[in-house]
């Protein structure tokens, strides 16, 4: 159980460093609201892990705040039309990513109308349960806007007896004014925010924890509180990178350091950014979803450094130009502070949940990495790393790929701040190597899974097969049984075997046939015969007995007779004329 | 009479031996040969049998049998350093005459062209493959590894080994195959832009 106060005494975490901060002059103007884009390219994928289904098509109208994509059954993150205009395309466009990968992207002709869609704010909290408003919580999109955009949702869903709330307005990294800027302006949101995540956690403490590199956000959120009757600890703690890192904050508050592989929820506390209690407090109060965030837009080229309200999928290039960006030779665009951000290949990258700072800086303002030098064992990396790391004995590890090694030195716990690589005298882009490492063994995990899989269904179709292979011959050998079990059944009840029985039945007619054909049939065939014989003699006798008696009575038919004869005589010449003609035929042809 | 003494008592520690062996066969045995699990566990999974056994475990047993370790393209020489490693044994190059180390690759149907003959379902060693008879088929893709067996029994040729796209969440933070590093004067560059307009 922890107990903070305002007086508790703050604790510190190892190592951390001091950089040029550089904040101004971007915290010094009020929030801007740059002129809209004429295109806007959502991304569906705002944050690692899964994206949320498409419920739009190419060709719909969206009015702001309109839903392009909804939970769906993977309850993945929604994003949501930040205006109103068409929709041209749904594409891979470039993410907002060092990989310089393509996304499946929402394009969306703006028509500079800015309507809005039907808002449904929550009302009142009291009457509905924690699983309701977390379920609107995620349909609005909210991610945390402080680093990774995790769902904020899940965040909460996924912490069990929370002691201490933190929200985190520190921001520690150089030239990055965002939250600054938004404690400054918008401090009463933010109470707002923090109050509905101390209902949804069931959170003891509510504890806003603010570098002391900003005194008019200390004041702000101080006279904000006063006039609120709410419990809540302002926590002013000494500039120092990283104390804005989820593990290093926890740690300075509370002096209790979150184990290896585990989450501030294990030991009772949960961070979230000042940031994210706003856009929860937008979301609930006045139904707007996660459409727009403070972006920092600095660097020594970019004529107007400010810090102005994005919406999301606004084209890096469009806010830079509406900031008197001046590009120079071989100009980098940073995403993120100089310490943790990433190079964009290209400035038509949208703005993500995500995007807090774009730095544009001159190469005499950051200068361009050197090239990389040899180890020299200095051992400044090990004095500055605020996780207790060996970052030099990492990067051998990493370059011999030897992630067991790595794994044993406990690599998973870099939070990769480039606290190491800021000081190394030898620029050794030591961060870059552990995000290597990271990525290879966390490849590594994602193979073993995946071949454990493919190992456990290949057994299963073996098995099936087998099975499959055993139930055919089980089958045959029942049939079988069956068969015979059938017969044994009628032999004892006496009845008859059709089969036997038709086997009985053939054998008998067959003996039957045998029987007639052998010796005692012979005396009855002679018989038959000798009877034939007399028929035949009988009739023959009686036929010369009928033509005798005929000759005795020829002399009436003499006429007839002659009659006959003629008749002959004609069809004899008949036969000779036609042989004379054949003779002439025959004779006219040679 | 020693003799007859001596010979009884080494009979009678022969016995003895002999039931606590025989006890100890039957109370410890082992199911199957652990190492042919550990060899199991290294191997890819991919079930391709390119290397001359039906499937992985085969393989597995065999190496345990004393075969070669560089029968396995899919998984490439980092199994094979690993086999090497495991075994106490020469890590040999790949055999070419298994094929070669390839990029992943999944399989797709192409499903307009997909006759629903379920030949490739039957050659499917992981069931990957969705389908019935005279029904279009297709590749569960999470599930698909690569192992190239339904291409062939296919009789219109309508699947494809398609390499594995890149998500940005396991992208390996390989900065040298990013085209461009800096940006140049003009606010967008135009194949991105025409590239959208078209589609």
């Amino acid at each position: 159980m922890i107990e903070l106060t305002t007086t508790s005494p703050l604790h510190t975490f190892p190592g951390g460093i001091h950089p040029p901060e550089r904040k101004a002059p971007a915290n010094s103007t009020p929030t801007k609201r740059l002129p809209l884009a004429d295109r806007l390219y959502v991304s569906l994928r705002q944050h690692s892990g899964l994206i949320a289904e498409l419920c739009v098509s190419v060709g719909d109208r969206v009015t702001k705040g309109q839903p392009l994509s909804k939970p769906g059954v993977d309850n993945g993150l929604p994003v949501h039309a930040p205006t109103s205009g068409v929709i041209t395309a749904i594409t891979e466009h470039p993410l907002n990513h060092p990989s310089a990968l393509t996304g499946p992207t929402v394009c969306i002709e703006v028509d500079h109308l800015d309507e809005w869609g039907a808002r449904e704010p929550l009302g009142d909290l009291s009457t509905l349960s924690r699983r309701e408003i977390l379920n609107y919580l995620q349909t609005m999109g909210i991610a945390g806007l402080g680093g990774a955009g995790f769902p904020t949702a899940r965040k909460i869903a996924g912490a069990q007896g929370i002691d201490v709330l933190i929200i985190n307005g520190v921001e520690c990294e150089p030239y990055i004014a965002a939250d600054d800027r938004l404690m400054r302006e918008q401090s009463q949101g933010i109470l707002r925010g923090s109050k509905i995540l101390q209902e949804l956690t069931a959170a003891k403490q509510v504890v806003i924890a603010i570098e002391d590199n900003k005194p008019e956000a200390i004041a702000a959120m101080t006279a904000a509180l006063s006039t609120d009757n709410s419990d809540f600890i302002l926590r002013v703690i000494p500039t120092r990178y990283p104390s804005g890192g989820e593990k290093q904050l926890i740690q300075i508050l509370t002096g209790k350091q979150v184990p290896a592989n585990q989450l501030p929820a294990d030991i009772g506390v949960l961070v979230h950014n000042v940031g994210t209690a706003f856009a929860i407090a937008k979301a609930v109060d006045a139904g707007e979803p996660l459409l727009e965030r403070v972006v920092t837009v600095t660097g020594e080229t970019v004529a107007e450094p400010c810090t102005a309200w994005v919406p999301i999928g606004t084209p890096v290039g469009h806010v830079l130009q509406s900031c008197g960006f001046k590009a120079e030779p071989q100009q980098r665009v940073i995403i993120g502070g100089p310490m943790m951000g990433y190079t964009i290949p290209s400035l038509d990258v949208p703005v993500t949940k995500t995007t807090n700072c774009i730095l544009a800086p001159s190469a005499t303002e950051l200068r361009p990495a050197d090239e990389e030098m040899a180890c020299i064992r200095c051992g400044a990396c090990e004095q500055v790393c605020p996780a207790s790391l060996l970052p030099q004995q990492l990067q051998w590890l990493a370059k011999a790929k030897d992630y067991d090694g790595l794994k044993q030195h406990h690599l998973a716990d870099c939070i990769e701040c480039g606290a190491c690589a800021y000081v190394c005298p030898s620029e050794i882009p030591l961060v870059y190597y552990y995000r290597q490492a990271k990525a290879q063994i966390r490849e590594q995990l994602i193979e073993q899974q995946k071949s454990e899989i493919a190992r456990q269904r290949f057994e299963a179709r073996q098995a099936r097969l087998e099975r499959e292979k055993e139930e055919r011959l089980e089958k045959h050998r029942k049939a079988a049984e069956a068969r015979k079990a059938a017969q044994a059944a009628r032999a004892e009840s006496n009845e008859e075997d059709p089969v036997q029985a038709a086997l009985a039945r053939v054998k008998a007619r067959k003996a039957a046939q045998e029987e007639s054909a052998n010796a005692p049939a012979v005396d009855d065939k002679k018989d038959q015969v000798a009877a034939a014989v007399a028929r035949a003699k009988a009739r023959k006798a009686q036929r010369e007995a009928e033509q005798s008696s005929e000759a005795e009575s020829a002399a009436d038919d003499k006429k007839a007779q002659v009659a006959a004869a003629v008749a002959r005589a004609k069809a004899r010449k008949a036969e000779r004329e036609a042989a004379a003609q054949q003779a002439e035929k025959n004779g006219e042809d040679s | 009479m020693s003799w007859l003494f001596g010979i009884l008592a080494l009979a009678a520690l022969a016995i003895i031996a002999g039931l606590i062996l025989g006890f100890a066969a039957i109370r410890f045995r082992v199911e199957s040969d652990p190492i042919v699990e550990q060899i199991d566990s290294l191997l890819p999974q991919t079930q391709c049998g390119q290397c001359g056994y039906p499937g992985c475990r085969p393989y597995a047993e065999a190496i345990a049998n004393g075969d070669e370790l560089n029968k396995c393209p899919p998984g490439g020489q980092a199994t094979i350093d690993k086999l090497a490693d495991l075994l106490g044994r020469e890590a040999k190059p790949l055999d070419a005459a298994h094929g070669e180390e390839d990029v992943k690759k999944v399989a797709v149907i192409r499903e307009d062209e997909c006759i629903g003959c379920t030949k490739c379902i039957q050659a499917c060693p992981v069931d990957a493959i969705m389908g019935a008879a005279r029904q279009m088929h297709t590749v569960i893709a999470d599930e698909c590894t690569g192992c190239d067996l339904c291409v062939e029994p296919c009789p219109v040729d309508c699947i494809d080994m398609v390499p594995v796209a890149i998500q940005p969440e396991r992208w390996k933070w390989d900065l040298e195959q990013i085209p461009v590093q800096y940006i140049d004067g003009s606010a967008s560059s135009p194949t991105t832009e025409q590239q959208v307009e078209t589609q």
